[in-house]
């Protein structure tokens, strides 16, 4: 068998190998943020980071996007260096924010990425209007941002990860600002997305509600160091089934106290009592 | 609701200026009125102005005397048009002046954005060269004329004039674009690195759009400064055909001729609001970049 | 990627070398090139000249320096109470602005002779007025801008005593303008210098900074002339880092 065939069904979407991220301090010896992590994340999979605040979920995100550098460790996406995966654009990212440029329109955000990497003008128009109508903006392609509301604003940044079509999407609490039933709203068509373009996505929260919907599988952090203290299968069935009717489910409500009593774990044995800070448990 | 809230706000802007305006006159003549002749005199200090006609022309004797001619002379012009046309030109030096000092301020804010220690090693010094009158080296430049020659390039007068305007012009310009260019979100910085993109690219999509807001307010200090400048030096360095000059010159006349110093001091009025207003044309075109900042 | 702060020996030894290496090649360039004295003397030659008429440059720097803080007390004074007044009442508020936005965009000092013929030719008053003028610009912007960020919270908590307007500014409005009005104080002391010395040029006793460098550089005396620039620098250098020592010390005490 030769390298070529590094795109073969087993190769991991992410492949997260004992990594250590130390953020050097003025005085002391660093704060460690993340603390010899693994994980891997499969095609197609749906991983969602949770944990109270501190426990470098963001920081895992932002090296997978290699918007940070790992003091130790290796991280691999599609089987390439973190950084190659960036430049070969081998994801889509959103984040908090929506972060859209305020003198762009709707169209012209999604655009953005297609114009900076030599799309042309025509298959750019074409693939901002199917994207457009995918998260349900026809109407405001023309809109500049101040002009909508922040759930429109997200839906847009989410558009905008999706523009070239990548194989991995990471999400940094894409949806944390927003008011609970936007959020709801949100979250179900990103199942919808998610179903329809097969991306696997690593989708960072602080809901765990949130977290136990959307995902295959959740991957609940602790804080100082940053540490993975558990993976909870979801076992909810494949995101194309998944419906409102689903956060009825019982399967649901199981996951959601595994989840919970994960989290509160150590505030039950009193190690950290401020150990769960900053996790909603609604 | 207030009675008057249908009222353009831009409209009642207008109407209270003139307003004002219109309450400045009246201080000015009622003070003329009733003021002592000698001004107000505390010690040896004048602490009010005197009131004669020499003095304090009245303000319809300002106006009438800009339709007269210029001197006696058979030949000369009405004052209003001599008073135009050194505003024209003072305009024209302040303008190559404004260019210069915008190219060479945005040139300082791009190398300091790029390089850490450019910023470190020259920012202090431009602070710093604004602190201090360095205008003062006004009068020294007027030697320059006719001494400096490369090939068939003479330095002209007119020409310290401008580099004295875009000396002060280039300030506000390399602070503002500086802040304006340092202004993007770190979310917005954060997706050009993942899009891969050099930094050029990210000046030219993001950098720059998003230093619009900061830009104008500093485009338009600059016109003003240039305007001043010119002003200034036309006047230090003893350069014919501006409004510099003609404050000095027509200053002279004041013993006789009360009105006369007042037509240039319109004048260069009129030239600093132009200046400013050219600015609020090009605010008026990049309006798009100046959206409120999207809530995200 | 510009990330890391720069560190304090970034922030203090590059300007420096910087600073010293401009001086020092402009030193070599002047020598080097043998460029003659009018156009640009050399930086040793000025500091010399300097050094050798250190009286009369100090007497200059007395008289243009005693205009500019004349003009500055004056004029931000002006400029303060305007702005209260402004903040409290809203006409007059509206009636000043166009006003004031015209003031800031118009060469102020182009007023100089005819305040020379309204005051005597013969006194400082009309530099003294051209500063002021100049410092009441910025400190009435800045002061108006700092009276007007006052928090709701406080408003509305001052509403709810019932206190009178003039109350309300001193218990809640003045403390939070304070900072502001010392930034426009800051950018008005340079101002100050730069006005009072440039107004010489347009005419009026002699004596100050501008004169000295005007009647040195006619008669051809250009180390003299450059000597004087050197202490207008110095000057308005003194008049900056005074009135930065009194925002620092005014910021620090009311927790800003």
């Amino acid at each position: 068998m030769t390298t070529t065939t590094s795109f073969a069904v087993d190769v991991p979407a992410v492949n997260v190998h004992g990594v250590s991220r130390i953020f050097a301090a003025r005085k002391g010896p660093g704060v460690t943020a993340l603390d010899d992590v693994s994980l891997t994340v499969a095609p197609g999979e749906f991983v969602s980071l949770i944990g109270p605040s501190g426990c470098g979920k963001s920081t895992l995100l932002r090296l997978i996007a290699d918007l940070d550098v790992p003091t130790s460790g290796r991280i691999e996406v599609f089987g390439k260096p973190a950084r190659q995966a960036r430049i070969d654009q081998d994801y889509g990212i959103a984040f908090q924010q929506a972060g859209l440029l305020p003198w762009r329109t709707v169209a012209g955000n999604i655009e953005l990425p297609l114009e900076l990497h030599g799309v042309g003008k025509a298959a750019r128009r074409r693939r901002a209007a199917e994207l457009i109508a995918l998260v349900g903006l026809s109407d405001f392609a023309a809109h500049f941002p101040d002009q909508l509301s922040g759930g429109m604003q997200q839906r847009v940044a989410i558009a905008r990860s999706l523009a070239e079509s990548p194989s991995l999407l990471l999400m940094d609490e894409p949806f944390g600002a927003l008011d609970e039933m936007t959020r709801e709203r949100m979250q179900n068509e990103l199942v919808r997305i998610c179903a329809e373009t097969q991306a696997a996505v690593v989708f960072v929260t602080h809901s765990i509600p949130e977290a136990v919907f959307l995902s295959n599988r959740v991957v609940v952090l602790e804080p100082r160091p940053g540490r993975i203290r558990s993976i909870v299968s979801v076992g909810l069935g494949a995101p194309s089934g998944r419906g409102e009717d689903l956060r009825e489910d019982e399967g649901f409500f199981r996951s959601l106290s595994e989840v919970r009593d994960l989290l509160h774990g150590d505030e039950a044995a009193g190690a950290s009592p401020a150990g769960a800070r900053g996790v909603e448990t609604r | 609701m207030r009675r008057d809230a249908h009222v353009h706000p831009r409209l009642r802007g207008g109407l209270f200026g003139l307003a004002g305006l219109v309450l400045l006159a009246l201080i000015w003549e009622l003070y003329k009125a009733l003021g002592p002749v000698d001004g107000v005199v505390i010690g040896t200090l004048t602490v009010l102005p005197r009131t004669t006609d020499l003095a304090m022309p009245h303000l319809w004797v300002m106006f009438d005397r800009l339709f007269e001619p210029v001197t006696g002379a058979a030949s000369a012009l009405p004052l209003w048009q001599a008073v135009s046309q050194g505003s024209l030109f003072t305009l024209g030096i302040a303008a190559v002046g404004w260019l210069v000092g915008v190219t060479v301020g945005l040139a300082l804010a791009l190398l300091m954005q790029r390089f850490r220690l450019a910023e470190s090693a020259i920012l202090p010094w431009i602070i710093l060269s604004q602190t201090v009158p360095l205008i003062a080296i006004a009068p020294l430049v007027r030697r320059w004329g006719a001494q400096i020659q490369f090939g068939d390039f003479t330095w002209e007068s007119w020409m310290s004039v401008a580099l004295i305007a875009s000396y002060l012009a280039f300030f506000p310009v390399s602070i503002g674009a500086l802040r304006g260019l340092a202004s993007p979100d770190a979310n917005h910085v954060d997706l050009m690195h993942c899009y891969a993109v050099g930094w050029w690219k990210t000046l030219w999509r993001l950098r720059l759009p998003a230093s619009v807001g900061y830009l104008l307010p500093a485009l338009r200090l600059a016109a003003v400064s240039a305007v001043v400048g010119s002003v200034v030096a036309e006047v230090s360095i003893g350069l014919r055909g501006g409004i510099g000059r003609l404050i000095v010159e027509y200053a002279g006349a004041a013993g006789n001729d009360p009105g006369k110093p007042w037509a240039p001091i319109f004048g260069s009025i009129l030239v600093g609001l132009v200046a400013a207003g050219f600015v609020g044309l090009i605010g008026l075109f990049l309006r798009r970049f100046r959206r409120g900042e999207a809530s995200a | 990627m510009r990330t890391a702060q720069p560190g304090l020996v970034q922030t203090v030894l590059a300007p420096i070398v910087f600073g010293v290496a401009v001086i020092l090649l402009w030193q070599g360039l002047v020598t080097g090139l043998a460029i003659k004295a009018f156009i640009l003397p050399a930086p040793f030659a000025i500091g010399a000249e300097f050094a050798g008429n250190l009286n009369n440059v100090a007497g200059g720097m007395a008289v243009t320096g005693r205009n500019s803080l004349i003009g500055l007390v004056i004029g931000a004074l002006i400029g303060i109470a305007l702005a209260i007044v402004a903040a409290l009442a809203r006409l007059l508020d509206e009636m000043a602005a166009p006003i004031v936005a015209a003031l800031s965009v118009v060469p102020i000092v182009a007023l100089a002779p005819v305040l020379y013929t309204m005051f005597g030719a013969g006194a400082e008053t009309a530099r003294q007025l051209v500063a002021a003028l100049a410092v009441f610009v910025p400190v009435y912007f800045n002061t108006l801008k700092g009276l007007r960020q006052v928090r709701p919270v406080d408003r509305d908590l001052m509403r709810a005593y019932a206190v009178t307007s003039w109350q309300a500014t001193r218990a809640v409005t003045l403390p939070t303008a304070l900072p502001f009005v010392f930034t426009g104080l800051r950018i008005a002391s340079s101002l100050a210098v730069i006005s009072a010395l440039i107004a010489e040029y347009f005419g009026g006793p002699v004596g100050g900074l501008g004169k000295s460098i005007t009647s040195a550089a006619s008669s051809s005396n250009y180390g003299l002339a450059w000597a004087y620039v050197l202490g207008s620098i110095i000057l308005g250098l003194a008049f900056y880092c005074a009135a930065l020592i009194v925002e620092k010390l005014v910021t620090r005490r009311s927790g800003g």
